[in-house]
């Protein structure tokens, strides 16, 4: 489901003497249907990097990444965003949404933008709040003032809303007290049972053995001239 | 396939080798790019990059000496005057960052809206009137003051009511010149969340110029990087802002204060 080959990356900081900075080289990884594959490797070696460039989020230098039929490395932003509607689900560490939208719809958007019906997504929306143990009077408030556990939650609930075929998971765990970071790694081996390709971070020793199949360590993929 | 499926397999909008020169100077150049049907695109740029003459240039404010401007694969600048003030009152909308220019300040709220709905040829005043509150209320403005005008609003209040009056003929591409410009930070979070549904409900094609990167992150699927009337880097929004390829786009992200 996600094939990356040969990826390259780096850095031009125009402004600090044009220096350019290598980041990554011959990165290749492959993740079946169903499979989780964590991403290892020190801080700073590239995990988030690697991360953010399946999702397109940043560019790649030279390589592949194809993910279903599309090409992220090369294809065009409006694939990219197609992409991201229908395939490919991102968990980030941090919630970035438009002030003022409450958590219910927060957490709907993503079937909103599918073409769901409101009462489907946010039925849906709501059962995901309710199993991550959201309480009901705060989904009509907006997250933006919630404590760090509770965006961590929503941005989850978020994620998983939609059944992506593709997830990137960024630290899902962190942050979360022992019950809803067993409702997490729940959500995720559901997930795994339908088919999705997962790719994450997991700095939670106990969350790695329990959800994912194999480690990948990035500091392979540093360019030689760095290490 | 459908029909609708067909007209989701060519760009709404297409422009290519726009350019306007005010003499010997550019106001922007050389400028190439499609919108699809249901995208945003954000042009972004400090004052003076060219992005609202490149707005005006589009939106056929502005006399435009060299370029294609396609609407539905039809070029915009061969169509007949009449024909194109047409489209620029049903399918086409345009929101000015100063309220005022979009709204006539001497009519009331109710009238400004209805007043575009009888230039596309709406009669029956009862119709009318309940239009015009039905939009009121959904941009969130209480139907008791229907009979107010613009200048008794505050600012936020007159940029909703702007946007209804744009949006109540339906149409399906908007222009939007830096529309949360002047107003207070909590109102621009309400005009936010208000254009993002309206977008989304709607299916609305958007292009809209603005200088603040953190509007066009909420708000664009798409950015245009303009810098002395050229397009110098675009892309997928948060791809363009976290990783910037030209030194300008790198100076300009870097330049924005982290709240």
């Amino acid at each position: 489901m996600i094939e990356i080959e040969n990826l390259s990356k780096s850095f031009t900081l125009h402004n600090q003497n044009s220096a350019v900075i290598p980041v990554m080289s011959g990165a290749s990884l492959r993740v079946a249907p169903g499979e989780c594959v964590a991403l290892t490797g020190q801080s700073g070696a590239g995990k988030s990097t690697l991360m953010r460039m399946i999702y397109g989020n940043y560019l790649a230098a030279s390589g592949s990444i194809r993910i279903g039929d599309v090409d992220v490395a090369t294809a065009s932003a409006r694939e990219i965003i197609r992409l991201r509607r229908e395939t490919l689900g991102y968990v980030s560490q941090f919630l970035r949404v438009v002030p003022r939208v409450p958590t219910r719809t927060v957490v709907a958007e993503p079937l909103l933008a599918l073409g769901c019906s409101e009462r489907e997504a946010h039925a849906r929306a709501e059962t995901l709040l309710s199993m991550l143990n959201i309480p009901e009077r705060l989904w009509s408030l907006s997250p933006t003032t919630f404590s760090g556990g509770e965006q961590q939650r929503v941005n989850i609930a978020r994620g998983f809303v939609h059944g992506y075929p593709a997830l990137l998971l960024d630290e899902p765990t962190a942050s979360l007290d022992a019950r809803n970071r067993d409702v997490v790694l729940t959500l995720i081996e559901e997930a795994k049972a339908r088919g999705a390709a997962i790719v994450g971070i997991f700095h939670d020793e106990g969350a790695r053995e329990r959800v994912c199949d194999r480690e990948v360590d990035v500091t392979v993929f540093t360019p030689k001239a760095a290490a | 396939m459908t029909l609708h499926d067909v007209a989701l397999q060519q760009p709404l909008f297409r422009v290519e080798s726009l350019t306007k020169r005010y003499g010997h100077r550019i106001g922007c150049a050389d400028v190439n790019f499609e919108l699809w049907p249901g995208e945003v695109l954000g042009i972004v740029g400090e004052s003076g990059s060219g992005k609202s003459t490149l707005l005006g240039c589009l939106a056929g404010h502005l006399r435009v000496e060299e370029g294609r401007i396609f609407y539905q694969g039809r070029d915009t600048l061969l169509m007949p005057e009449p024909e194109r003030r047409v489209l620029s009152r049903t399918e086409w909308a345009f929101v000015h960052q100063n309220p005022r220019d979009g709204l006539r300040m001497g009519v009331s709220a109710g009238g400004n809206v209805g007043e575009r709905l009888m230039a596309i040829g709406a009669r029956n005043y009862g119709d009318i009137r309940e239009t015009a509150t039905d939009w009121l209320g959904r941009v969130e403005i209480a139907s008791e003051r229907i009979d107010d005008r613009p200048r008794q609003f505050s600012g936020g209040m007159q940029q909703r009511l702007q946007i209804a009056r744009n949006l109540v003929t339906s149409p399906r591409l908007v222009f939007m010149d830096e529309p949360t410009g002047g107003l207070d930070v909590s109102v621009q979070a309400r005009l936010l969340d208000l254009l993002r549904g309206l977008v989304r409900d709607m299916g609305l094609s958007v292009i809209i110029v603005t200088h603040d990167l953190a509007v066009a992150r909420l708000l664009a699927d798409r950015l245009m990087v303009m810098k002395d009337g050229r397009v110098i880097e675009q892309g997928l929004t948060d791809q363009v802002l976290d990783d910037p390829q030209a030194a300008y786009t790198q100076l300009l992200v870097s330049s924005v204060l982290q709240v």
